[in-house]
């Protein structure tokens, strides 16, 4: 086995360890967690409206989501006559991916082994994300558009018309990031943070844009107008029933875990906790893997806060959405961003 | 890498065909579609040059917002008219004359030039030499580009924008 490792070249086995952490990071760590952060969402909830929730599935309702799953396989899938079948087909496939393919360049550890704890290390990797991210719109606007009736549309054209809009103040609030970092590579950033203070802490404006943007573009309360079940039924995915249902569904949490990655490792300084060197690259697999478990427990900690904004806020109105986005959060980030190349001209300016 | 590179610009080119050619469906949603994939294809091209920068703007700038707006604006106008429509003489004309010119500059350019000759620097497409040149080389062609966006969006708002009623409401 050995043997026939080392025969190989480096392409090769580079191409071997990308495929392997594909494969774990995506079947066992990603499609779990999706899976458990909707029955996190369901118990949560209940919680706070002080009911109990899903707990007859296995002990404390843990088995819930494999219920779900067999429910929604065996549910009939019905396609409306009316629909335009192509996109109805393609559009739950296209809102599923994109979440999926952003977490190709998240460093989620610092080594393993011999290997970097992360799948992509693009050294454009922000640029990567975001570009990624904002082809999520196609699967909600499709979705709008094959469904050929009137609230899945509506849903559709709010979606883009939201979605473009905080695309760009979340762009703009991570440029300062960046102008600090002075590397578009994610693995960068993390090695700024190591041996400094948190960017949190020197960016706490920017970090706040990118949170209520990260809400705007994971569609969640208070920002989930294209699905707004009081006034749209259920949006762009009212047509929807059955596994392509779910996908939309569960396309939600991967772009929530997608999202949350994305902070952890902008300012919450990914895999790094600044006590009993937690913060230098792992030498051992055991420190390796720790780290990787520091990681998911900040991701966790932003799952948790968005499950809890969803049950504590109302929902915005469609017209302070667009003007929060446009006259407070876009002018705020270009502010920030001046007033951080003012700082670093005085600072480090030649 | 020889391969990608043939089957990348294979695919842009069918996908870029059947933007304004299809055969099957005229419908408009379609052909943004098709120039969504036509615009990824072409990313691949330039990451296979190593310029993975412009290669993930050409993403995100493109297909990730220019193309959604036009969805958007497809989506809000009556597309069944469009539909029914065959292909029109006039528009077949012009395009064609405007593909001929394209192509005429392309081969006198490439008969002009010899190999090696004139090439780019090796990582003119990354970050950072990218962002130095705008600010030194290209500063004024760059300017302008920005002042000819601003004024198209200060005319796109004047333009939209209803005549001013009465107080607005709050």
């Amino acid at each position: 086995m050995t043997d026939w490792f080392t025969s190989l070249t480096p392409n090769e086995q580079f191409a071997i360890f990308s495929l392997l952490k594909i494969m774990i990071a995506v079947f066992t760590v990603v499609l779990p967690m999706v899976a458990y952060s909707v029955v996190a969402e369901r118990r949560i909830s209940a919680l706070i409206q002080d009911r109990i929730g899903p707990n007859r599935v296995g002990p404390f309702g843990l088995l819930q989501p494999a219920a779900d799953g067999l429910k929604f396989i065996l549910k009939e899938d019905f396609t409306p006559a009316y629909a335009r079948k192509v996109y109805f087909w393609l559009a739950p496939a296209v809102a599923m991916v994109p979440a999926l393919l952003t977490l190709a360049v998240i460093p989620f550890g610092s080594q393993l082994g011999s290997q970097k704890a992360v799948i992509a290390d693009l050294n454009v990797g922000i640029l990567f994300t975001f570009g990624i991210v904002s082809l999520s719109v196609y699967g909600i606007v499709l979705a709008g558009y094959a469904s050929n009736s009137k609230y899945p549309f509506l849903g559709g054209i709010r979606s883009s018309a939201q979605m473009i809009s905080y695309e760009i103040a979340m762009g703009l609030s991570v440029v300062p990031v960046f102008m600090l970092v002075g590397d578009l590579n994610l693995s960068a950033v993390i090695d700024y943070q190591k041996s400094g203070a948190w960017l949190i802490l020197k960016q706490p404006i920017a970090f706040v844009i990118f949170l209520v943007a990260a809400f705007a573009e994971t569609n969640r309360l208070p920002f989930d107008m294209p699905e707004a079940e009081s006034e749209l039924v259920g949006g762009y995915h009212t047509e929807y029933s059955s596994m392509k249902f779910a996908l939309f569904f569960l396309g939600e949490y991967a772009a929530m875990i997608a999202v949350s990655a994305m902070m952890v490792v902008l300012f919450l300084g990914g895999w790094t906790l600044p006590f009993a060197g937690l913060n230098e690259t792992a030498t051992s697999l055991g420190m390796g893997l720790l780290q990787v478990g520091i990681f998911i427990g900040k991701l966790l900690l932003f799952m948790g806060l968005f499950i809890w904004v969803r049950w504590m806020l109302p929902r915005f109105r469609y017209d302070q959405l667009m003007d929060i986005g446009w006259k407070r959060f876009v002018p705020l980030a270009i502010a920030n961003i001046v007033v951080t190349a003012i700082y670093l001209y005085l600072t480090h300016g030649k | 890498m020889e391969i990608l590179f043939y089957i990348f610009s294979t695919l842009t080119l069918l996908c870029g065909a059947l933007v304004v050619f299809n055969p099957f469906s005229r419908n408009p949603v379609t052909s943004a579609m098709f120039l969504v994939l036509t615009i990824i294809c072409m990313s691949g091209l330039f990451v296979l040059l190593k310029a993975f920068f412009l290669a993930a703007v050409q993403i995100l700038v493109y297909a990730g917002a220019v193309i959604v707006l036009f969805l958007f604006v497809i989506m809000l106008l009556n597309i069944k008219e469009e539909e029914r429509q065959r292909f029109r003489k006039f528009g077949t004309f012009l395009g064609a004359a405007a593909v001929a010119g394209l192509a005429w500059i392309l081969v006198t350019t490439v008969m002009n030039s010899r190999a090696g000759e004139r090439s780019v620097a090796n990582n003119a497409g990354e970050t950072k030499p990218l962002g130095e040149l705008l600010f030194t080389n290209y500063v004024l062609p760059f300017e302008i580009v920005s002042l000819l966006l601003l004024v198209a969006m200060v005319g796109c708002i004047l333009l939209s924008k209803t005549p001013e009623t009465e107080e607005e409401t709050e």
